[in-house]
């Protein structure tokens, strides 16, 4: 029974959104919404009043977050589950919404995942709990990714901002310069690969999330959407120096093809077969962990440029913690996210290694002077956080982010293992994504 | 005494058909297979009836679930991906069935002939890696064509050849081919050497009477006596051909480029559902594979039969 008001409600968000796109929909949030203001006096008591919240996360840092939330607020019991890392749990959360049984009442959902819950209301826009009011609190990147229209529909937990990451020992003993531009990093790649045969620059073996990144950098906006209008292009001007570099380094067979979170992976960065990695703020835990035997040789460096001079950057990764629709004890999960991704949390999670979303503790001086033993004792947050600044924030994801990455391989991933053009490659993703855009029901564009 | 008892029970019939006993002797019989009929409803049809209702609606991002009839199944029809992956299962179930059975059929006859030294031993190791599960045949497979750190690359290494990469596009759907063959054969060399073993030796004995051979026994006496098992053998194989999944799935961690997620049927409906939450039509290609699995194992079933009579 409690069910047909709520398909109801869809049914009005989704005919809504249909007729008047998704900026225009923004008024009538409140009417469609079946929530009121949420005050902090309501969550005040909601917590002292107590009950239980079931969190799905991977992110490890946030185990010490709940020990600390509820110690503070002992009749709250937090439930903290692994349920897959990223798209092994979008597939858990949307069996248990397609079932309406089993949803949790916080879900980690990564920045490109998050505008297909949001577009189908499958999460809860947490304006009328006052999350509106965090936004000069968070860097522009993370805060436009949990925004759709007006409202907002996660709050962020932490935030990729690029660095290039690479190894000193590798580059010293070749003597090679830490490139700067794309243009350096093609000629570094090829006087390394001469030196060494058995040395790659990096690896990839196509990985929608670094084209992207890498795209987004470039100044390339390949993804418009408006609403329910969606329109892809990767042959803007930022795409052809992406695909133009990229191609040279396929072709010259100057990135190793090793699988990323392999084994492999994390060996070939301890023996010096992979010199670079451009890749987010939150790697460092990884190297840490992953390729032990490496410490002290890598160290942390700016983006390579695409045009000389530029201080272009871009986001890699990052999540939010959101309220699926269906979760229950709204006030209590709120309090929870807003605790650890704005409150007493962050600070618990940078200590463990996480790096913040917030523009407050990117910028404090405790951060910032952070040497970092790994990489040999340089303080590498000075590097992410001008990073984060730099990051463009007008960038967009498809409505279906999720899927379409999973047929990156099938189409651009050509490029990689034949003689496909990485170019044409896109161009077939493109293809793929819009051919699926309409099977949803978008109005596509080309 | 049993005339006795068949008269005895027509006069109780005769007197007790007032209350209409037809209605009540099938209820009788539906008490007894009733549990069978409702763990059958209930396990296989019903699955069946709700695959069919999900491939009569369409579920939309923008505009959410409406009912549109045939139209997934005209869909699946024109579906250049769904064909593609039925061919590629294909030519699968071309090369590598005969290969598979033929060495199972050759192995079995190797056995049954007595001559083998070490009988039980080789039985045995050619029947283990059935049991092995087909996830970990794929890892260790999976590790050894590897041409960076596995026994491909190792060869390579040794012997300074240059081996081509068994995961490469090309050659991918041989390498599975390899795995599903070494895992297979003893399945059903098993099935082949157990209808072998029900030949009575009356047979051969008049065989070697009458100055048979060893192949003239095999070719007039084993094979036509086996021809059930081939056949059952067969299907089984095809079935297993149609349905490829664990393989390639497993492998597409290695070499996500080579395996799309269209690459076989199986993998093709399960990327629909999971990762394009098109649960529909996923259903839809689900219900088409279905059919067309049916009618060919059926046309094999029939062909090999009434070459039997």
């Amino acid at each position: 029974m409690p069910q047909n008001p709520r398909r109801l409600l869809r049914g009005i968000g989704l005919l809504c959104a249909l007729a008047l796109g998704a900026t225009a929909c923004g008024g009538s949030d409140d009417e469609g919404s079946d929530q009121k203001q949420v005050s902090s006096a309501d969550i005040e008591a909601a917590l002292k009043k107590g009950g239980k919240v079931k969190v799905w996360a991977w992110e490890p840092t946030l185990k010490k977050v709940v020990a600390d939330f509820e110690k503070e607020h002992p009749a709250v019991d937090v439930e903290l589950v692994n349920a897959g890392t990223n798209k092994d749990q979008y597939t858990a959360l949307q069996n248990a919404i397609s079932a309406k049984k089993g949803v949790p009442d916080v879900a980690q959902v990564e920045y490109y995942a998050l505008s297909q819950y949001a577009l189908t209301k499958s999460v809860t826009d947490l304006t009328p709990f006052g999350a509106d009011k965090l936004a000069s609190s968070y860097s522009p990147g993370p805060w436009n990714a949990v925004k759709s229209g007006d409202g907002v529909y996660g709050l962020p937990m932490d935030s990729g901002p690029m660095a290039l990451f690479y190894n000193k020992k590798v580059f010293d003993k070749h003597k090679i310069k830490v490139p700067t531009t794309w243009d350096e990093y093609l000629q570094a790649a090829r006087k390394l690969h001469k030196a060494d045969p058995k040395a790659y620059i990096t690896s990839d073996t196509g990985e929608a999330g670094l084209t992207t990144s890498l795209l987004w950098q470039a100044g390339s906006r390949p993804y418009k959407v408006d609403g329910t209008k969606v329109g892809i292009d990767f042959t803007d001007k930022g795409a052809r120096a992406y695909t133009d570099t990229w191609q040279k380094l396929l072709d010259e067979k100057l990135v190793a093809p090793i699988n990323p979170w392999t084994d492999e992976w994390y060996k070939a960065f301890g023996d010096g077969t992979i010199a670079t990695l451009p890749s987010g703020a939150w790697m460092p835990a990884n190297f840490a962990s992953g390729v032990k035997e490496a410490a002290g040789d890598w160290r942390a460096a700016p983006l390579p440029q695409w045009t000389a001079g530029d201080k272009a950057s871009a986001e890699n990764g990052g999540s939010s913690l959101a309220l699926p629709e269906l979760g229950e004890n709204k006030e209590l999960a709120y309090a929870f996210v807003e605790y650890a991704n704005s409150g007493k949390g962050v600070q618990t999670r940078i200590s463990e290694g996480a790096f913040p979303a917030t523009t407050k503790d990117l910028k404090s001086k405790a951060f910032q002077e952070t040497e970092f033993a790994y990489f040999g004792g340089q303080k590498a947050n000075k590097v992410f956080a001008e990073s984060a600044a730099n990051v463009a924030d007008d960038w967009q994801y498809l409505p279906y982010q999720v899927y379409a990455n999973s047929i990156f391989n099938d189409t651009a991933g050509k490029a990689y293992v034949s003689g496909t053009p990485l170019a044409e490659g896109l161009k077939s993703w493109q293809d793929a994504s819009l051919k699926y855009g309409s099977e949803q029901g978008f109005s596509v564009q080309k | 005494m049993t005339t006795l008892h068949l008269r005895g029970a027509a006069a109780e019939r005769r007197t007790s058909r007032p209350p209409s006993p037809r209605r009540r002797r099938s209820w009788t019989g539906w008490g007894f297979i009733g549990p069978f009929v409702a763990v059958f409803a209930l396990v296989f049809l019903a699955p069946l009836a709700y695959s069919v209702y999900l491939s009569l609606f369409r579920d939309q991002l923008i505009g959410g679930t409406t009912f549109v009839g045939l139209d997934n199944y005209q869909q699946a029809l024109q579906d250049s991906q769904f064909w593609a992956s039925l061919g590629r299962v294909s030519l699968f179930l071309a090369v590598q069935v005969p290969i598979m059975l033929g060495i199972a059929l050759l192995v079995a006859l190797a056995l049954d002939s007595g001559r083998l030294y070490g009988k039980d031993f080789f039985r045995i190791s050619v029947f283990l890696p059935y049991a092995v599960p087909a996830v970990v045949a794929s890892l260790m497979w999976g590790f050894m064509y590897g041409t960076r750190f596995g026994l491909v690359g190792d060869i390579n290494d040794a012997l300074g050849v240059s081996l081509p990469d068994p995961l490469s596009p090309d050659l991918v759907l041989a390498s599975i081919g390899n795995i599903v063959t070494w895992e297979f054969t003893g399945y059903n060399m098993l099935i082949f050497y157990s209808a072998l073993r029900v030949i009575p030796h009356s047979l051969y004995e008049a065989a070697e009477i009458d100055g048979a051979g060893q192949l003239r026994v095999i070719t007039a006496i084993k094979l036509p006596a086996i021809r059930g098992a081939l056949v059952i053998a067969t299907i089984f194989s095809i079935i297993g051909s149609f349905q490829l999944f664990n393989e390639p799935s497993i492998l597409q961690n290695l070499a996500r480029n080579s395996i799309t997620t269209d690459f076989t049927p199986n993998l093709y409906t399960y990327s629909l559902s999971f990762a394009g939450r098109q649960q529909n039509y996923s259903a839809t290609v689900a219900i088409v594979m279905g059919l067309i699995t049916m009618v060919i194992a059926y046309a094999v079933q029939l062909r090999g039969m009434r070459k039997g009579a």
